[in-house]
């Protein structure tokens, strides 16, 4: 616990400071007491930069949808700051995995009713499961590729059945962000990917689905007959739709909205908006939610495949730098494929890459690669994602740090469905700068990044042609370890290797910052608040 | 009315071609950018191969870009606008929901800056040469060199963020549950800013040709008959020379109905207003090719009807205009 608030405490800087104290006390409380007296009602307006196609949760397993759904739809458990497996129960109260690992009991929440009225069952867990997250659910579709059947023998006990050994542990750390659990009564008969519930939503959760106003606003109301006493405290929350991000910092300062999260205020903005009276400025809720920085290696390029190129590359970065000018400190120096703010698995005892112009010229030299009349080695392509303006930055950054070295980097900049394309289908690159994100364990999209035999055309996987046996047998028998000891073992191999072989390099990772109203209470109090129900949110008058 | 009628049909027929052409055009271009619709749905996913693929046949877009054209021109002709993959909504229904807005603001900001800049443009050129002129002239010159976007940040910056005037953004009061007046005046309080943002640099063009058109009549022959028969100078102005400048503006109004549509891509996202231009923005960020092709079908119908209409003033305003076209 303890060293989970340091690692927490180092990623918060500056303005955001006098918020540790205030964090470190939440997660210090027991879970059941641990929000802060939060008023009774109110209207909470959020800022929203996008509108989901599909909002529907059990199907779109992601963060756009999530930070609208989740208040509307719940999972069996939720992350927490403390608790079993750091998990607060939702849906189910308990869950167990038998010893070899072919079935999981869980026990589900007595008393709980949909928002038509219907009450839950185990009927709806089993549904859900087998008809929309194993088959139709981006991430449902990797972590439950082995269920065979869900058995309810009563109305409160669902038993996941098998066919291969699967370790408790990816089901514990994938529960918030697989398990949504839709009302089969709506669903049952139904082209499920079409059902009108799909935008509007009918959950368990605190607030209910009231109108959505298309290119305007969510608007979601109080659920009076949710099963957390004394919950919700909002009346209200408005997911309204601001896609310019100037737009959310002028509607905050204006007054006219309350929150904006996933950093929509951008980070250039935020020292000064921070002394805005009114308004403050929270780092804290995105610890399950680590998004990471790297640089994405083709291996296909004969330079490229060979490792001393690639160190040589790794030594080129000045990964504090970045976390300072391309970040502004909003982030940490990234050591491996795992980050370090998620202790279970993070192996700090990989080989490290420092700052070294000289020794990454010298592994150049030696790789073959003598400088040429004008001074440079050869020449790479480099994709940045357009995802974030810190991926494009870091871009701009890397072109000149290799540069110092002798390669001479084109920068090809595309919109996010190119992007896509040239480096997931088409492999057309040399080098990309990607982001992928962290889910709490790594088989669920982390192992991917690096496996061998990944069709084409997968996003945010593998397309470098990069193939490991090691690394894939590795992978291969983590997925089937029932112990939890014996598994993470496993993952610290697959970290040191990564970090030594470089199939790809972790240069930092970040989480993202919210901007609130003083009057907003509750903000941030769990690791993936963003996108957790917002039941004990307040606001203060 | 049967000279406005041959004139309307004249020109329906005429704009068919030119659909087609764009259509095809736009279509092409959108192919020829990489990523399909598909690609820019899974960044917010991830996912296997299966489910790209599955998501590919569900679409359609597993097939040939020839087949697919084939297919968007025949349910086309049908006047069937199709089915949006970015929104998952029919494109009718999105263009319906979007087009109001935009008409709001494209209208409000033209009968703005007409209105304005013809009537400073009318005080400028009334004395050309005069401290008024110069002032309208330096001032107008100004305006014309700020872009919009910026001009709409600065204007939000300074009337919504620091003297709240009005609100920062949206088209009206988010659930407020107003009707009727108040919900009219809740919408014009929204819209004084983008307007403002869109419609200035419209002013000033139409300002200057105003003034400029001004000073050229007042140098023809019937001007100096009316100021020798005595009229009264205010007389002159308004009757023969600010009517006669004022034909090349209508000309002008028909042209800018056009550009004035491109701006508000912007506009509409600077001020997260739900309209046309932002709803055209984001079918090329999803490559939602059926939906970029509604909006440019609707938006060059508008164009041609705009025109039209601007014909028919025209022909109102001088009774030279149109006359052949009747008797042919």
């Amino acid at each position: 616990m303890s060293s989970f608030l340091i690692s927490r405490r180092s990623l918060l800087q500056g303005a955001a400071s006098a918020l540790v104290l205030q964090g470190a006390l939440l997660s210090a409380l027991p879970s059941l007491a641990h929000a802060e007296d939060a008023p009774r009602g109110g209207r909470l307006i959020v800022a929203a930069d996008s509108e989901p196609r599909n909002l529907n949760p059990a199907i779109v397993a992601s963060n756009g949808v999530f930070f609208i759904a989740s208040k509307v739809i719940e999972p069996l458990a939720e992350a927490a700051l403390d608790g079993e497996g750091a998990l607060a129960p939702r849906l189910a109260t308990s869950w167990e995995g038998s010893e070899d690992g072919l079935s999981i009991t869980f026990k589900l929440r007595e008393g709980v009713t949909w928002h038509d009225g219907k009450p839950f069952t185990s009927a709806d867990v089993a549904f859900s499961a087998m008809e929309v997250w194993k088959p139709l659910q981006n991430l449902g579709r990797i972590v439950f590729a082995n269920l065979d059947a869900v058995e309810t023998p009563d109305d409160h006990t669902a038993v996941f059945r098998f066919s291969a050994p699967t370790p408790i542990q990816l089901i514990r750390n994938a529960l918030p962000v697989v398990t949504s659990v839709l009302p089969k009564h709506l669903y049952e008969g139904t082209e499920i990917a079409n059902n009108p519930a799909n935008s509007a939503l009918v959950g368990t959760g605190p607030f209910k689905f009231a109108e959505y106003k298309p290119g305007e606003y969510y608007r979601l109301t109080r659920n009076d007959a949710y099963w957390g006493e004394g919950q919700p405290k909002l009346d209200e929350i408005i997911f309204r739709i601001l896609p310019d991000r100037a737009a959310a910092a002028s509607a905050l300062e204006a007054g006219e909205i309350q929150l904006a999260a996933f950093s929509q205020v951008p980070l250039v903005d935020l020292e000064r908006i921070s002394k805005v009276p009114g308004l403050k400025v929270v780092t804290e809720g995105y610890e399950a939610l680590t998004y990471q920085l790297v640089v994405e290696i083709n291996h296909r390029n004969e330079i490229l495949a060979d490792l001393k190129v690639r160190q040589a590359i790794a030594h080129a970065i000045d990964k504090n730098f970045v976390v300072d000018t391309v970040f502004l400190g909003f982030a940490e120096a990234a050591t491996g494929p795992v980050p370090q703010n998620a202790p279970e698995f993070y192996n700090p005892e990989t080989p490290e890459y420092a700052f070294d112009i000289d020794k990454a010229n010298a592994l150049l030299d030696e790789a073959g690669h003598p400088r040429g009349a004008d001074g440079t080695r050869f020449a790479l392509r480099l994709l940045p994602a357009p995802f974030f303006s810190e991926t494009r930055q870091f871009g701009d950054y890397l072109r000149q740090a290799l540069a110092e070295i002798g390669i001479d980097v084109q920068i090809v900049a595309n919109d996010t469905p190119a992007h896509l394309k040239a480096v997931y289908t088409d492999h057309d690159f040399d080098i990309a700068v990607g982001s992928p994100v962290f889910r709490g364990d790594p088989a669920i999209s982390t192992t991917i990044l690096v496996q061998s035999g990944i069709a084409d055309g997968v996003p945010f996987s593998n397309q470098g042609g990069y193939a490991n046996a090691e690394l894939d047998a590795i992978i291969a028998e983590a997925a089937e370890t029932v112990d939890t000891e014996a598994r993470t073992a496993l993952y610290n191999d697959f970290q040191r290797i990564v970090a030594e072989d470089l199939p790809l390099i972790n240069v930092a990772e970040w989480g993202f910052t919210t901007v609130a109203s003083t009057r907003v209470v509750n903000v941030g109090n769990n690791p993936r608040w963003a996108v957790s129900n917002w039941a004990d949110t307040g606001l203060t008058p | 009315m049967n000279r406005a009628w041959l004139l309307a049909r004249r020109r329906i027929l005429s704009s068919i071609p030119v659909l087609l052409i764009v259509v095809i055009g736009t279509f092409f271009l959108l192919e020829m950018a990489s990523g399909d619709a598909v690609d820019a749905y899974l960044v917010t996913l991830g996912g296997d191969a299966g489910l790209a693929q599955s998501l590919r046949e569900r679409y359609g877009l597993d097939q040939s870009a020839l087949a697919r054209l084939w297919l968007y021109a025949g349910s086309l002709a049908r006047l069937d606008l199709g089915f949006s993959v970015a929104f998952n909504r029919p494109i009718l229904d999105l263009i319906l929901e979007r087009l109001p807005n935009t008409l709001w603001l494209m209208g409000s900001a033209i009968a703005m800056a007409f209105t304005f800049g013809t009537l400073f443009g009318i005080v400028a050129g009334a004395r050309p040469g005069s401290a008024a002129d110069r002032a309208l002239s330096i001032g107008s010159l100004a305006l014309y060199a700020v872009p919009s976007f910026w001009l709409g940040l600065v204007l939000s910056l300074v009337f919504a963020v620091q003297l709240r005037w009005f609100p920062t953004a949206g088209i009206e009061t988010i659930a407020s549950g107003k009707t009727g007046f108040a919900r009219a005046l809740d919408i014009a309080r929204h819209l004084v800013l983008p307007v403002s943002a869109l419609g200035f640099i419209y002013l000033a063009l139409f300002l200057r040709m105003m003034r400029a058109g001004m000073a050229e009549v007042w140098r023809q022959d019937f001007v100096l008959a009316a100021r020798a028969k005595g009229l009264a100078r205010r007389r002159i102005v308004l009757r023969h020379v600010a009517r006669n400048a004022l034909l090349p503006l209508v000309t002008m109004l028909g042209l800018q109905a056009a550009t004035m549509l491109g701006g508000s891509v912007v506009i509409e996202s600077v001020f997260a207003i739900p309209g046309f231009g932002r709803l055209a923005h984001e079918a090329v960020a999803a490559r939602d090719a059926p939906l970029l092709m509604g909006i440019i079908v609707v938006s060059a119908v508008l164009v041609i009807v705009v025109n039209l209409l601007v014909d028919l003033a025209y022909a109102w305003l001088d009774p030279r205009v149109g006359s052949g076209e009747a008797s042919s």
